[in-house]
């Protein structure tokens, strides 16, 4: 930890102190520090940044905040530690450097955690979204006993093998942040670091969102117009991977972004509606196999681009 | 002699994975160390998080040199052959090779000798295939290697090699090779976090020693010692008794290379819940064991957890950490708990009525009627009150829908009867909730409350016939829907608890009721789910499922053949199977054995010869014999004996009865000549020879029984 930093910045001591502390960490890996991206989405990963620069043989290090929507986690605010929308941070590197580990360990030390006295540890755990078509093997991370981080060497991610192997980082900051300030609530977080009237709590920022979301996403969201949005996305996203192939040809692709943001919609409604209780458990299977077709057409499309890797 | 020290050290390795990587590793390296010649005195291969490990000593240090002959042609052969064999055998002329004499000629002969090549040598060609080819349950690519085509797979990244090879007394070498660019060398790590630093290692001896120096205890078995050594003292330190469970103890010996148990505490409160959902919550989320008062068997607020490191502080933030996670599961687990607690079992049926149980067989509200209905029947039969069989069938499953089930598995069954309790229903309504999964194996146990019977049998017999139905049956290996297990738990529940019933009748009786559910599903999928075929067999696979049974009991499985002709009473089968094997121990039966065989070969030679049968009853005139005379009578006294006693079902009885035939058996084949030269004699005597057969087989076929 940088012993310089002000009190109020701090990551022991201040939700968004502990952010800059992990982003500032990372750059000094020589990652790229993303902003989150333009799009709800159930998890960092979806990020084309990572979903896309996972492809392909080109290098890529970055690193980012996201904030995750999982409607069907709603707790209307009462429940300590579940939220619909909460932030995830995520690190991709490609190709994996030898010192992965070495550097995640690093990482928690940057925002307090010392393994001279915590308990770190590294337990099997098989990565695969079906909606995405991705699968690979590492860890979920814990810290006296609790999981801080997901740890993944991509295997394959839109259907598409990994070639080099990338390797991600995923913190869920809340639960460290919680764990490092020493709450039991999470909207009793501190925010900004500042005592008395000065101080923002998580709650005071994020609780009426809480509230409205859940009730939106279990009550009230417009299911007609959902089931209409994602047969839009849907359809969008084939017509744009259909147009992107220059002259027809299915050589170099260029729409293989904005198609890939049709996928993250579907992926977001079909969320909603399963929130909404309105899939059935076999329609459910067919969902998640549509939108893993689609995100599978946008790997093979974003490898035909020239940030992709294309020849 | 010199011995060989192998280690792969690698990142994080799952924990349920160890043991059977440090196993493969050992047998192949021995394994292909035998087939190159290299007979060694023994192995031992270890496992922690980060390793594999393997010693190998008494290697010899060269292969011993191989001598083989070569044939080659025949003296004075066309010198195109003669050529060819010198090129072949590497001699420069036919005076290296010697001459050897045939019936058929003179050929040449070559010696080949193949000298020996040094067991290092050889390792270094055996490790890295066996490194590459490692039957690893899943593995993985890494790094900028896995761009390339032919880079490694390993279960998670490889890092270092060490593999010396050398007699003890002196400085080994290094096997050299390498495998995907890592070399091989003599430089390992210790723990993560103690010990970090490289280790220069020489031999098992000395790496041994210095990985527990570094914080590493290689062999797991006394990472196990250890561990529960620890955590029983902490508990009996408190006054209390640990809770032993020997699959969280090898998990855990996985996860550890330094082992700290240290106990933590949790609020009083939660011991409100069931125990099995705070012994699963600890167990399964945490990885922690759960502590019991040792007089009342009740669990106390405390728990066992096992560190990897000697904390600077003790240990008294990590306790602190497990504390607050173990309080926001349970608090999560009291949540689930009394959230289901406020929905009755049955108002969560409805559900089932959209979950699939098997998409050819329809919902699982459907099998749950036919389980109501099968348990009603089965009811009378097994001494159930009808009414509590139908209501326990119809709550079986209900749990599968609660909060506490869907976070753990594991307690399918157990939180049925629980809530079941507290929804007031009745008491063996309640148990048979539980208790309608068993028995789960040959060694689970029996229920033997009529309402749970009845609902075992219901569940196991209804999943039988449908998957029948839809002709999904086991095949070989493969037996995905565990049928083989729900077979043999309908036997057991059915010998244990001394049950009778006609097995056929009753799967025909179901199947009818299947038929017309799948039926009813295929209509409302608008699919064509089931062929339309007018019966099933289910008794082969039951009498076969008994057999195994049988003979994992070590009972004579080979004597069901010879009492089934029929039957499909599994009891009968079983009290038949005991009174003939018993029978067969004793003198009298071993003998009436081999006479009924005899008479039985005989009858197959010579209807064979004649073909035609024997059938029908001999002619009393015909016998000229006192010994024909003497059979025949007992043939007649022995199988009225027989049958009588098998109606009554006292099989020892007829035992006793198929005694008595035992000496005019032997006297007959002793003085009486079957193959007469009067062919009507001759005829007559096949007879009698034949009644001995039909006689006999009221109680067994004996020409089915193995010597």
């Amino acid at each position: 930890m940088d012993a310089s930093l002000p009190a109020h910045m701090r990551p022991e001591r201040s939700f968004q102190g502990f952010i800059l502390a992990l982003q500032r960490f990372w750059a000094e890996q020589g990652c790229v520090i993303l902003q989150p991206y333009d799009m709800e989405m159930g998890a960092g990963t979806f990020h084309p940044a990572t979903t896309l620069r996972a492809l392909g043989p080109k290098p890529w290090n970055a690193a980012y905040v996201q904030p995750s929507r999982r409607p069907k986690d709603g707790r209307y605010g009462e429940n300590p530690n579940r939220m619909q929308h909460y932030y995830q941070f995520q690190v991709i590197m490609k190709p994996s450097p030898p010192n992965l580990q070495e550097l995640y360990l690093k990482s928690l030390a940057a925002i307090g955690i010392d393994s001279a006295v915590h308990d770190i540890r590294f337990v099997e755990d098989d990565w695969e979204s079906p909606t995405l078509g991705a699968w690979g093997l590492g860890w979920e991370c814990w810290c006296d006993g609790m999981e801080v981080s997901q740890f993944t060497y991509f295997q394959q991610v839109a259907g598409v093998e990994c070639a080099p192997v990338a390797g991600e980082l995923t913190y869920g900051l809340e639960r460290l942040a919680m764990y490092v300030q020493g709450v039991d609530r999470v909207y009793d977080l501190n925010f900004n670091g500042r005592d008395g009237d000065a101080r923002v709590t998580y709650g005071d920022v994020f609780l009426q969102a809480e509230r409205e979301y859940s009730k939106h996403n279990f009550e009230i969201a417009d299911t007609a117009m959902l089931f209409e949005q994602f047969k839009m996305a849907e359809a969008a996203c084939k017509k744009y991977l259909a147009a992107g192939w220059r002259e027809g040809n299915r050589k170099e692709h260029l729409l293989a972004l904005p198609a890939y943001d049709q996928c993250i919609k579907a992926s977001h409604v079909f969320n909603l509606l399963d929130a909404r209780g309105v899939i059935s458990v076999t329609e459910r299977q067919s969902y998640i196999f549509r939108v893993r077709e689609l995100a599978k057409a946008c790997g093979e499309a974003w490898v035909h681009t020239e940030a992709g890797g294309a020849a | 002699m010199p011995e060989l020290l192998l280690e792969l050290f690698s990142e994080e390795i799952p924990a349920r994975m160890q043991a059977k990587a440090a196993d493969d590793l050992r047998r192949m390296v021995t394994d292909k160390l035998v087939a190159e010649g290299l007979v060694y005195e023994g192995a031992k291969a270890f496992a922690t998080p980060r390793r594999l490990a393997l010693t190998v000593h008494g290697i010899p240090a060269r292969q011993p040199d191989l001598k083989t002959e070569r044939r080659g042609p025949k003296i004075g052969a066309a010198d195109a052959a003669v050529q060819g064999f010198l090129k072949a055998t590497g001699l420069t002329s036919l005076d290296e090779a010697k001459i050897q004499r045939d019936p058929k000629g003179d050929f040449y002969i070559a010696l080949i000798e193949k000298p020996g090549r040094d067991a290092i040598d050889v390792l270094a060609e055996i490790l890295p295939v066996i490194i590459r080819t490692f039957p690893w349950p899943k593995s993985m690519r890494w790094g900028a290697r896995s761009g390339k085509p032919g880079s490694l797979s390993w279960v998670r990244p490889l890092h270092a090699i060490t593999a010396t090879f050398g007699p003890e007394t002196e400085e080994p070498d290094v096997v050299k090779f390498s495998v995907d660019g890592i070399e091989t060398g003599q430089t390992t790590y210790g723990h993560r976090f103690m010990a970090p630093a490289a280790i220069q290692v020489r031999r098992f001896e000395d790496y041994e020693a210095k990985l527990f120096a570094a914080k590493v205890v290689l062999d797991p078995e006394r990472r196990k010692d250890a561990i529960l050594t620890d955590a029983k003292q902490l508990a009996f330190a408190q006054g209390f008794e640990l809770f032993e469970d020997v699959g969280l103890l090898e998990e855990v010996s996985g996860l550890v290379e330094w082992p700290v148990a240290l106990m933590g505490d949790f609020e009083l409160d939660f011991l409100t819940l069931p125990g099995e959902i705070i012994r699963s919550t600890i167990r399964n989320n945490q990885k922690c064991f759960v502590v019991r008062n040792a007089e009342t068997g009740f669990l106390v607020p405390k728990f066992i957890l096992v560190a990897n490191i000697e904390a600077t502080d003790g240990g008294r933030t990590i306790v602190a950490g497990n504390e607050r996670v173990i309080r926001a599961r349970l608090s999560d687990a009291k949540f689930f708990y009394e959230t289901d607690r406020k929905t009755k079992l049955e108002d969560r049926l409805f559900k089932f009525e959209d979950i699939l149980f098997h998409e050819r067989i329809g919902t699982q509200a459907a099998r749950i009627a036919r389980m109501e209905k099968l348990a009603a029947v089965l009811a009378p039969i097994v001494g159930a009150d009808v009414e509590k069989a139908k209501r326990a069938a119809k709550l079986a499953k209900a749990d599968l829908l609660t909060e506490v089930v869907g976070e753990f598995p594991e307690l399918q069954g157990t939180m049925g009867t629980h809530y079941a309790h507290k929804q007031g229903e009745d008491g063996e309504v309640a148990f048979a909730i539980e208790q309608h999964y068993q028995p789960k194996g040959p060694d689970d146990f029996v229920p033997q409350l009529p309402v749970s019977v009845a609902v075992a049998l219901a569940d196991k017999i209804d999943i039988l016939v449908s998957f029948w139905a839809i002709d999904e049956k086991p095949t070989g290996s493969k037996d995905p829907y565990a049928l083989r297990r729900a077979a043999l738990g309908v036997i057991r529940l059915l010998i244990d608890n001394g049950i009778r019933l006609s097995l056929v009748e009753l799967i025909d009786q179901h199947y009818d009721t299947v038929v017309r559910s799948i039926a009813e599903h295929s209509k409302s999928a608008g699919k064509t789910f089931w062929g339309g075929k007018g019966k099933i067999d289910l008794l082969d696979f039951f009498t076969d499922r008994l057999k195994v049974q049988l003979r994992e009991q070590g009972a004579r499985h080979d004597l069901v053949d010879a009492v089934v002709g029929g039957q499909d009473d599994l009891l009968m089968i079983v009290r038949r199977v005991e009174a003939l094997g018993k029978f067969l121990e004793s003198d009298d039966g071993k003998n009436l054995l081999a006479g009924i065989k005899r008479a039985s070969n005989i009858l197959g030679i010579e209807e064979k010869k004649d073909k035609r049968t024997f059938e029908g009853a001999p002619d009393a005139a015909l016998y000229s014999l006192g010994e024909e005379k003497a059979l025949a009578k007992a043939i007649g006294e022995v199988a009225a004996e027989a049958s009588a006693a098998v109606a009554k079902e006292d099989f020892a009885a007829a035992m006793s009865a198929m005694a008595k035939l035992r000496p005019p058996v032997d006297a007959f084949f002793d003085k009486v000549r079957v193959n007469d030269d009067d062919a009507k004699v001759r005829e007559n005597r096949l007879k009698l020879l034949n009644e001995i057969r039909s006689a006999t087989r009221a109680v067994a076929d004996f020409s089915k029984i193995q010597d």
